[in-house]
Order: structure tokens, then C-alpha cells, then sequence
């Protein structure tokens, strides 16, 4: 009796998947290196034509230019890599703020489509429609000319208590700084740790005994306490450097620019009207018999929304929301339209002045993308922090 | 033993009226002491502000171009600036003599897009009537043929630039972004990582540095004696752009299929290309219109960003039209909410048609 032998496998037919495979990414590959490299020739004889120099060791030349606002001390003689430094701190002020109040603007509002009131209900959903659905850039534009063509002049800005509005900007004060501060912020620290330690305590005799301990309210108080306590001990400086109002500017105390303030304003207003509509729909996303129960069990509406629903709807949101901080970060290249000294606006005059657009270019890339990494790596933790915990 | 009694509970008087526009004010602005004080204080807020500034942008609004009646002490705003500016904010640097074409080719190009977005012509013909729009957008607006003078890509502007930019982009991106996702998921290695690092560069960057490098870099990567039109340039750095995160919705929609779906066609015998044709692209696309509709409509807001490297779309265009003129130039508010008008008027169109859309390709789904 004979028995029936499998086909010899086909190794190197096109009918094999396996071949069919290989030679599919092979020709892609081929493809790639193929593009890659002509357009890299293409470059460097380009280059050589035109008399281009490459290479990044223009970043030690003196930049020559200045910047509007830094961080850190700057001034026109110095090499570029700090007038880039300059701006990649300037870039990052803007978007930890702006990620910041985004946050908080957009979860007010998110959770304020749920509202009881109608009022509050209805300007929540016209702020999200309006906000939405005008180009970023557009708006960016508004406030600026908001900050440098309606607001008055220096010389007669409006006063708000200590502070002054004006076309030059927000003037605020700033306590001088004196050693009494630093050990508040001692003081600030060590109450953190406090505070982390009691939180340990009450989360095991909840867990051990069911006894509720204030979770939020407490270890807050510890904080405050600790701070003004380190102030007191401290010697309690209460001096503040206060804006006056001089002939031509505002003086002394601290100063946020109008570019600063309106990429701020103009980040923060666009991307909370996202960041709403990703809180409602999370919310939306919990099933209705949780909140059900929470009414049943005698929860207010606050402590129902605060207790139950939110936590449950984390999950649902914080992969979107991570997708709008990094729109936002992303967004905050559009300061160049506006003169706000940002990493992309400081390569813009980089380029224009040095001509080496491959590299300023390449930098821009490096920073975002680095940015964009840092903060998904960093939402990721958290987002598996806040996952449920399953088997 | 006592018999035990059960006092009836007297019933609930009946509610007083739970209809109508009363009950609705009580229920829903005065349900309680809290949500009545809200309701005053936003009441009074509003009332505050809303009614200055109907007082400026109508009562006190200078709705002719005069120069004189707009720098009057006590004039609101000043709508005339449109009027005066209207025809450069919306066609930019085009001939102001041949702007028949413009007009027509953007009334054809909208048209085709509205007739593309009804159930009732969604058949193969459509197509062909994209080629042949598009065909005619390009021959007339650039001119050159049938007696018509050239005009050159950077006299273009205004709207028909916006909608050129957004429409063409929109439309090239799809095809790239469907292929890109399905090589994301593919079983192919290097295909896999090709796909994975294209899209994770591309929205790792903001799209400013993707128009810099169209604007400046394109350039030096062209061989000698090539040279691409700067228009052609951005629009395959934004269509690049908006394919990456089209691609990333799309695999959202492919991993939402249920795996059976793809067994159920191998069973069947169906190939690789058959099996996403036929079954996984009809599903996981119809799965994933709402996401595509959002890419839609912030490729549309993206087109803005073409005014930072100089070509003169709606923002850009309305730059032009006032940053010369001293006269005009205070009233950039007047236009800047006119072109704000603009775009909220496609922007929440394309939302609105998206929900619409939702409920269409979900039919299947309601009972």
C-alpha cells in the first residue's frame, strides 16, 4: 500500500507565501534606499552647486540676533545653540501651561454639558461649536490683535487690583525673594512627604477597617500647613515687588509679554473645546446603571460625578486627551505667526540668516519629536495606572 | 395575637404641570436653590455683555466703506472694511479682469463636493465628473490654453485656495492613509516598520516644520535643473500630513473587526486583497466615518498654515488685503470675523454632515 506523500514544499516558488513575502519587502525595501538615496545625492550635489556649507557647527557662532523674552539670560553675541536653547524653553513654558489650564478649562466644561441647568448646559456647547471649528492659527491672530490693538496703551493700562492690563502686556507683582522663601519651600516639600505618608496610612485602615479618612481635604491641609509654617519660621517676608505705573511703562514687578499671553490664551481656549468633548464623551461612555446606583445609594449628583463616574470615565479618556496635549504642544509652533520667540521661530531666523535649512529644519523635528515621546511615555504610566486591574 | 394593620400612605398630590414652557424653566433652570442662583449669575452676565456687543457689531455698526463714518467718535464696528476688501480677501492676488474664473472654478469644485456628499450619487460616474472638475479647476485657473492668459500659482489666493488646498489634499490623502494603515497591520516585518516609522515621524512634527521643509528643503532634494512649483510642494507635504493621522483612524477601524471576520474569508477561499475589499475595509471604513470626518475637517483648518510660508489662502489673503492700508488697517478685527465666519460655516457643516453620515453607514446597526 502506498501512502500519500505531501508535495515537497516550494521554497523558492512564487506560489509560496513565505517567498511571496520576502520578495514583497525586499522590493520595498529596495524601493526605500533607492528614493532615500537619490534624493540625499541629489542633495549633497545640490549643495556643492550651490556653494551651501552642512554641518552643525554653526550652532557655536555668535547668533546675532536678540530674543524678546527668555528664561534664561540671553543677549545677541551669544552662540545659537543657546538662542535654541532659548526657544525650546520658551516652547516648553507655553505648553506645560497651556497643557496645565487646558486641562482643567476642558474638564469644567466637558462635565458642564451635563449640568442641570439649561443655561450652563447651552454655553458649554456653543463655547465647544465656536472654539472648535475656527482654525487655531486664526485665533492666535485674535487675541494677539485683542492684546496689541484694543487693550490701551502702557501709559494708561487698566488696573486690575495689583496688577495692570495693557498693550504691553500683564504686569503683576512678585515677592522679592529673600530666604524666608526658600525655606517655605522646605517647609512646602516636607509637608508633601507628610502628606504622601498619611495618604498610605488611610488608604491601609480603609482598606483594613473601612473607616473613610479625608483622602483629599487633609493631606491638603498638611501641605498649606507645612508651607506656612516653613514661611513663619522662616521670618515671614512679605515684601512684594509691586508694578508702578511710570511715564512711558510699567515698572518693576513681573511682566508676562502679549505674545506670551495669547499663544497661552489662544492654545489653551482651542484645545479645551477638544478636551471637552473628549470629557463628554467618556463620561457618556459609563454605563447609565452607574450612576444609577450612586443615586440609589444616596450619592449628591457632585459626589456621583466626583466618586463614580469620573474615575470609571479616565479610562475612556486619557488615551484622546494625550492625543490633544500633544496637538497642543504641537501647536504652539504657530507662535512664529505671531513673534513669540519659540523654538521654531528662532530656527526660522536661523535659516534665514545662516541658509542651513536641512539642519535648523532637522532640529525642529528632533525637539517636537523628542516632546512628543516624553509626553506619551509619561501619559502611558499613567494610563496604566488608572486601568482597571484585571486577573 | 394582633392582626397587624397597614395604614395606607395617602397619595402623592399630582404634579402640577410637567409640560410646557414653564415646567421646562422650572426644571430646568430653577430646579433648586443652587442651580437657580447659577442661573442668575450667569442670567446677569450675559445680559451684561451680550447686549454691548450687539450694540457694537449692529446698532452702532458702519455698514458702508466710508473711510470718514468708520473714524467717528462713538462708531461701532465697521463692516464697510469688508465691502471694500471683500474681493481680495476672498480671490487674494488674482487678476481682478479674469475673476470669472476663479469664481467658476470654486463654484464648480464646491458643487462637486456637495453632489459627492449626497446618498443619491454615490455610483462609479462621480469618479470620472472628480476628474473632469478637477481638470477644469486647473485649466482655467492657470490659463495658458484656449486663449486664456497665465496666471501663475502665486497670484492664486483667497478661498478658492483654501478650497483647492483642502479638497485636493483631503482626496490624495485617503488612498496613501488606507494603505499605510493596512501595511501597519500586515504580516510583513519590514512592510510593518516602514509603515509604523512614516506615520509615527510624521505626527510626531508639527505641520509648520513639514511646510518649511516643502518651502525651503524641497528644493535642494530635486535634481539639478528641476524645479517644482511651490503650490505642488505644499500641497504633497499637507496631503502627507493628513495621511498619517488618517491612517492612524483607519487602524483603529481594522482593529476593531472582529479576527472571525478575516477567518471567516480564508475559510471561504478569499485572498488577501479579496478578503480586505470585500469584508474588513467596508466594515472597519463605515466604523471608523466619524474619525475621518474630523481629519476632514482639520485638514481644512490646517490649510490656514500655508500663509506662514506666503502663499495667500483666506487668512493670508486678508493680511494682504489690509497690512497695506493704513487707512483700513484698524478695522482687522471687522475682517478677521469675517473670515472666522468663513471657516465656521464649513467647519460645522462638515460636523453636521458627519452626524448625519454616522447614521447612515450605521443603518444596518438600528432596528
Amino acid at each position: 500500500m502506498v501512502t500519500p506523500k505531501a508535495p515537497p514544499p516550494r521554497a523558492w516558488s512564487w506560489r509560496s507565501q513565505a517567498f511571496r513575502g520576502l520578495m514583497y519587502q525586499a522590493i520595498t525595501i529596495a524601493i526605500i534606499v533607492g528614493v532615500v538615496g537619490w534624493l540625499v545625492h541629489n542633495t549633497v550635489v545640490n549643495m556643492r552647486i550651490r556653494g551651501i556649507q552642512s554641518g552643525f557647527d554653526f550652532l557655536w557662532g555668535s547668533a546675532g540676533f536678540d530674543i524678546g523674552e527668555s528664561l534664561i539670560a540671553f543677549d545677541s553675541g551669544e552662540a545659537y545653540w543657546r538662542a535654541y536653547l532659548v526657544g525650546f524653553t520658551n516652547t516648553l513654558r507655553v505648553a506645560v501651561l497651556g497643557i496645565i489650564l487646558t486641562t482643567i478649562l476642558g474638564t469644567l466644561i466637558g462635565v458642564g454639558r451635563f449640568s442641570r441647568n439649561a443655561l450652563i448646559r447651552g454655553l458649554c456647547q456653543v463655547y465647544v461649536e465656536f472654539f472648535r471649528n475656527i482654525p487655531v492659527l486664526l485665533q492666535l491672530l485674535m487675541w494677539y490683535l485683542m492684546f496689541t490693538e484694543v487693550l490701551p496703551a502702557s501709559s494708561e493700562p487698566l488696573v486690575l487690583g495689583p496688577m495692570f492690563l495693557s498693550k504691553g502686556g500683564l504686569n503683576f507683582p512678585i515677592p522679592v525673594w529673600a530666604t524666608g522663601h526658600a525655606v517655605a519651600a522646605w517647609g512646602l516639600l516636607i509637608g508633601l512627604v507628610l502628606a504622601w505618608l498619611y495618604r498610605r496610612h488611610a488608604q491601609k485602615t480603609f482598606e483594613q477597617t473601612g473607616l473613610a479618612k479625608g483622602m483629599f481635604w487633609t493631606p491638603l491641609l498638611i501641605v498649606v500647613a507645612c508651607g506656612v509654617l516653613g514661611w513663619l519660621v522662616g521670618g515671614a517676608p512679605t515684601a512684594l515687588d509691586k508694578p508702578i505705573q511710570g511715564e512711558f511703562a510699567i515698572e518693576n514687578g513681573g511682566a508676562l509679554t502679549p505674545e506670551f499671553l495669547s499663544v497661552l490664551l489662544g492654545l489653551t481656549v482651542y484645545t479645551a473645546a477638544f478636551v471637552a468633548e473628549v470629557v463628554r464623551g467618556g463620561i457618556q461612555s459609563v454605563a447609565q446603571g452607574q450612576s444609577e446606583a450612586a443615586a440609589a445609594l444616596g450619592l449628591s449628583k457632585g459626589h456621583s460625578m466626583r466618586l463614580v463616574q469620573l474615575p470609571q470615565a479616565l479610562r475612556v479618556i486619557i488615551p484622546p486627551v494625550t492625543n490633544q496635549f500633544l496637538n497642543l504642544t504641537k501647536n504652539s509652533s504657530l507662535a512664529v505667526a505671531i513673534g513669540y520667540p519659540d523654538v521654531v521661530s528662532i530656527a526660522n531666523t536661523a535659516i534665514n540668516q545662516t541658509g542651513r535649512a536641512v539642519e535648523c529644519i532637522a532640529i525642529i523635528m528632533v525637539v517636537y519629536l523628542s516632546t512628543s515621546l516624553l509626553t506619551s511615555l509619561l501619559m502611558n504610566w499613567y494610563n496604566q495606572r488608572s486601568a482597571i486591574l484585571e486577573r | 395575637m394582633t392582626a397587624i394593620t397597614y395604614p395606607s400612605i395617602p397619595a402623592r398630590t399630582a404634579p402640577i404641570n410637567t409640560e410646557g414652557p414653564i415646567a421646562w424653566l422650572r426644571m430646568n433652570l430653577f430646579s433648586d436653590w443652587k442651580t437657580a442662583l447659577g442661573t442668575v449669575l450667569i442670567g446677569a452676565l450675559l445680559l451684561s455683555v451680550l447686549p454691548q456687543f450687539f450694540d457694537w457689531a449692529v446698532v452702532r455698526a458702519v455698514w458702508v466703506a466710508n473711510f470718514d463714518a468708520c473714524h467717528a467718535e462713538g462708531a461701532g464696528a465697521c463692516w464697510g472694511v469688508v465691502s471694500e476688501k471683500y474681493r481680495i480677501i476672498l480671490l487674494g492676488r488674482y487678476p481682478l479682469e479674469e475673476q470669472w474664473r476663479p469664481i467658476s472654478s470654486t463654484a464648480l469644485l464646491l458643487g462637486l463636493v456637495v453632489v459627492s456628499c449626497m446618498r443619491a450619487f454615490w455610483r462609479s460616474g462621480l469618479a470620472l465628473l472628480w476628474v473632469a472638475v478637477l481638470a477644469y479647476f486647473f485649466t482655467v485657473m492657470h490659463g495658458g490654453v484656449l486663449g486664456l492668459g497665465v496666471v501663475d500659482t502665486d497670484r492664486w489666493g483667497g478661498l478658492p485656495l483654501t478650497i483647492m488646498l483642502a479638497t485636493l489634499c483631503m482626496a490624495m490623502a485617503f488612498p496613501i492613509a488606507l494603505v499605510v494603515a493596512l501595511g501597519r497591520r500586515s504580516n510583513l516585518p519590514a512592510i510593518r516598520s516602514v509603515c509604523t516609522v512614516y506615520v509615527e515621524l510624521v505626527r510626531g512634527v508639527p505641520l509648520i516644520s513639514v511646510l518649511f521643509m516643502a518651502s525651503f528643503m524641497f528644493p535642494l532634494l530635486m535634481p539639478q535643473g528641476v524645479s517644482i512649483d511651490v503650490l505642488v510642494r505644499v500641497v504633497a507635504g499637507i496631503t502627507l500630513f493628513a495621511a498619517a493621522y488618517m491612517a492612524e483612524v483607519i487602524r483603529g477601524g481594522l482593529q476593531a473587526l472582529p479576527k472571525g471576520q478575516i477567518e471567516a474569508a480564508a475559510t471561504l477561499g478569499l485572498s488577501y486583497w479579496q478578503t480586505q475589499r470585500l469584508i474588513v475595509l467596508p466594515q472597519a471604513l463605515a466604523a471608523v466615518v466619524p474619525g475621518i470626518m474630523n481629519n476632514f475637517i482639520s485638514t481644512f483648518k490646517d490649510t490656514s498654515l500655508v500663509t506662514i510660508v506666503s502663499l495667500y489662502e483666506l487668512t493670508g489673503a486678508m493680511s494682504l488685503a489690509l497690512n497695506g492700508d493704513s487707512d483700513w488697517r484698524p478695522f482687522k478685527i471687522e475682517c478677521y470675523i469675517f473670515i472666522a465666519v468663513i471657516y465656521f460655516f464649513f467647519c460645522f457643516s462638515m460636523s453636521r454632515y458627519s452626524m448625519w453620515i454616522e447614521k447612515q453607514v450605521n443603518k444596518s446597526r438600528l432596528r
